[in-house]
């Protein structure tokens, strides 16, 4: 905080003039500098940089966190990794940035990132007024309440006159107001800037429940609760929350890799490819589709800007959609959600890979 | 007329004339700037404008004077933030003035013990900032306070928790002045309900804002009374003045002169500095702008609208003050 403030100085004198212009020069250059040239080719940037600008959170347990090491793990950071792999051949070379929810647009709008994978939910406002392209979704999540169990509720309906704590800048304290409004319920929100601080009021008791996408609840309950069990997931969901990564309009062939890869995820847990016995596959597969994804049939590739193998090695760094599920929030991992909504289609989920061929 | 009359005169035109032109180009320089940067965003399919004030906002304020809810539009909820940033600038300014004021008059006590605890005071809140003070301040309210449910009874109708403090507030026909009784805070469930309530939020965000401007002020204060001629307060003693007076009527209107214009400094710090409340859920102007930020993604207008109201807040505080300057100043000597 500078206290330099606008006190009337004495008459402007010629020398304090030159300053001035001086600094309106600097600062004009930077805005323009600042300015990207409009990216219609991240492909090429992206293979000339050698690495691929993923932007991320600054630390959701099972999306993308950071460990003590500085390693990245989670849902979104494995998508990021394997469209590196699948474009540079190298599943580490990304450059993540973390973001926090009211930089996240700005950044991918400015090109600072050539993906956005930061647990954003897809809705019409962000997708037809942002100049953005959604791309393939990558998880189902929902809007939820975490309560302490000391306080006896079951239902968000009994959250009458309750405080309830939520981070700024997320779709969260819109579907709050408009739920607890249709309700007719009156309840309070206090609404932080960082994710941080509202948990910690939550926790300190500040708070009657917290609200943000169950998945975040699951984390927050696992990781930060002192003990998890005195805390408790309401039933309730009171926002659908189609999570994908997202990216800048105007560059079409960006666009289709930032879809395809995630979507040949999904393809190969349908069909049964898996880490680990893709390479056998390769070798000595017989279905045309497990082929496909393997890299030993049809070159697909080529039509996206690719080579051939471009899945066979996204697959070969993280696996497919199902290991890449249970290694970051399922049973392998501290948050246990169960698969529910992001099950396959044919196992009463609402995951359906759009066919790779 | 001196003999040099003609070329100053030349040179003074010339300088007004450099001083327009650099004016016009920062002006046109400007325009342009904006001009192409909304090209950029149109190009990009980024939409852009002030059109979505008028739409309805669609998030809950949870405190303030203004009366709000999330059918009403955009313009309302910034106007709700611009207000809840001046309910907690306003009495926090009146509390960090009278403290630092006492504090400074401390800082020169005769007392050796006072002008220690008024130096340790400044110097430790003076040199640790303001945000770490504000979180500080909360998460102690946050922790250490009761539960709602088993809130501290300070006096009847007087309750502390962690959900805040809640007063009985006086309740009024429409139109009459004189309250016919109050409303009472009651235990509601999960919170006290009824009454006037401030939240923590409020509490730190103004306390906050108080104890580190005072320090700030308090310095300005001593260093007003330590410019007073030592003689005046010698002649003031002389004229058989208690001390009280002796400061009152001769020490401190001398020393307003200097006190006033670094004081307007402060304050117009301290307006600015309100925008940490953010970090502590208070929601102020600049909080209200990154939810509409968000949920509208007109990231460049929102910023836009809060430079605006800041720059027209500290432009009015200046002016305020500098009207006040004028009164307080020796007459004569400008």
């Amino acid at each position: 905080m500078s206290h330099h403030a606008s006190f009337p100085a004495a008459r402007p004198r010629r020398a304090s003039t030159r300053r001035l212009a001086l600094s309106v020069l600097c600062a004009a250059t930077t805005v323009l500098a600042a300015a990207p040239a409009l990216a219609g080719k991240t492909l090429d940037a992206v293979k000339q940089r050698g690495s691929v600008k993923c932007g991320v959170t600054n630390g959701v347990a099972g999306f993308s966190a950071p460990d003590t090491q500085g390693q990245w793990s989670g849902l979104d950071v494995d998508t990021c990794r394997a469209i590196a792999a699948a474009v540079l051949g190298d599943a580490r070379k990304v450059e993540f940035v973390p973001l926090n929810s009211q930089q996240r647009f700005s950044a991918l709008q400015a090109g600072e990132i050539d993906i956005l994978a930061r647990n954003t939910t897809w809705n019409l406002t962000r997708d037809a007024s942002l100049g953005f392209h959604f791309t393939t979704i990558n998880y189902y999540d929902g809007q939820g309440f975490l309560v302490p169990k000391k306080i006896k509720v079951t239902s968000a309906r009994q959250l009458k006159n309750a405080t309830i704590c939520t981070q700024a800048g997320t779709t969260n304290e819109k579907n709050v107001a408009d739920y607890f409004r249709s309700q007719n319920i009156p309840v309070k929100t206090v609404v932080f800037e960082s994710f941080e601080a509202s948990f910690k009021a939550f926790f300190a008791g500040r708070c009657q429940a917290f609200t943000t996408d169950v998945s975040g609840l699951a984390g927050l309950r696992n990781k930060e609760a002192s003990n998890p069990d005195d805390y408790l997931i309401l039933p309730e969901l009171i926002s659908k929350a189609p999570l994908a990564p997202v990216v800048r309009r105007g560059d079409d062939e960006w666009f289709a890799i930032v879809k395809w890869v995630p979507n040949a995820l999904i393809e190969a847990e349908e069909a049964g490819v898996t880490q680990g016995n893709i390479d056998a596959l390769k070798a000595s597969g017989k279905d045309p589709v497990q082929q496909r994804l393997a890299g030993a049939g049809d070159d697909l590739g080529k039509l996206l800007g690719l080579d051939k193998e471009w899945s066979y090695r996204a697959i070969k760094a993280v696996g497919n959609y199902g290991e890449m599920f249970e290694r970051n929030v399922g049973a392998q991992s501290v948050l246990k959600l169960p698969r529910g909504a992001n099950n396959l289609w044919n196992k009463g989920g609402l995951l359906y890979a759009l066919p790779v061929q | 007329m001196s003999m040099s009359g003609a070329p100053e005169r030349r040179s003074a035109a010339l300088g007004l004339a450099l001083q327009a032109l650099l004016v016009a180009a920062v002006l046109g320089g400007l325009f342009w700037v904006v001009q192409h940067a909304l090209e950029v965003l149109r190009g990009r399919g980024v939409r852009s404008g002030f059109d979505f004030l008028a739409q309805s906002a669609g998030f809950e304020i949870s405190e303030g004077w203004l009366d709000y809810d999330s059918g009403q539009p955009f313009w309302r909820a910034f106007l709700a933030g611009f207000i809840n940033t001046v309910r907690a600038a306003l009495p926090a300014a009146l509390l960090a003035v009278v403290l630092g004021t006492l504090l400074g008059i401390g800082r020169l006590a005769p007392h050796a013990l006072v002008r220690g605890l008024c130096a340790v005071y400044v110097q430790t809140v003076r040199n640790v900032p303001l945000l770490v003070q504000m979180l500080m301040l909360y998460f102690a309210l946050t922790q250490l306070l009761p539960d709602s449910a088993e809130a501290i009874r300070l006096a009847p109708g007087v309750f502390l928790s962690k959900g805040g403090l809640s007063l009985p507030w006086p309740l009024r026909e429409a139109g009459a002045f004189w309250p016919h009784g109050f409303e009472w805070p009651e235990q509601g469930g999960f919170n006290i309900v009824g009454g006037a309530a401030l939240s923590p939020e409020y509490l730190a965000v103004v306390g906050a804002l108080a104890l580190y401007t005072a320090a700030f002020v308090a310095e300005i204060v001593r260093a007003g009374i330590a410019s007073v001629a030592p003689g005046q307060k010698l002649a003031a003693q002389a004229l058989g003045l208690e001390p009280g007076a002796q400061l009152r009527l001769v020490v401190l209107p001398q020393a307003l002169r200097l006190i006033v214009p670094a004081l307007t400094n402060q304050l117009l710090s301290l307006t600015k500095n309100s925008s940490l409340a953010v970090a502590v859920g208070y929601p102020e102007l600049v909080s209200v702008a990154n939810t509409s930020l968000n949920s509208t993604g007109r990231a460049f207008e929102c910023i836009a609208i809060v430079m605006a109201v800041y720059l027209l807040l500290s432009l009015a505080i200046s002016a305020g003050m500098n009207l006040y300057n004028a009164r307080v100043a020796l007459r004569g000597w400008r």
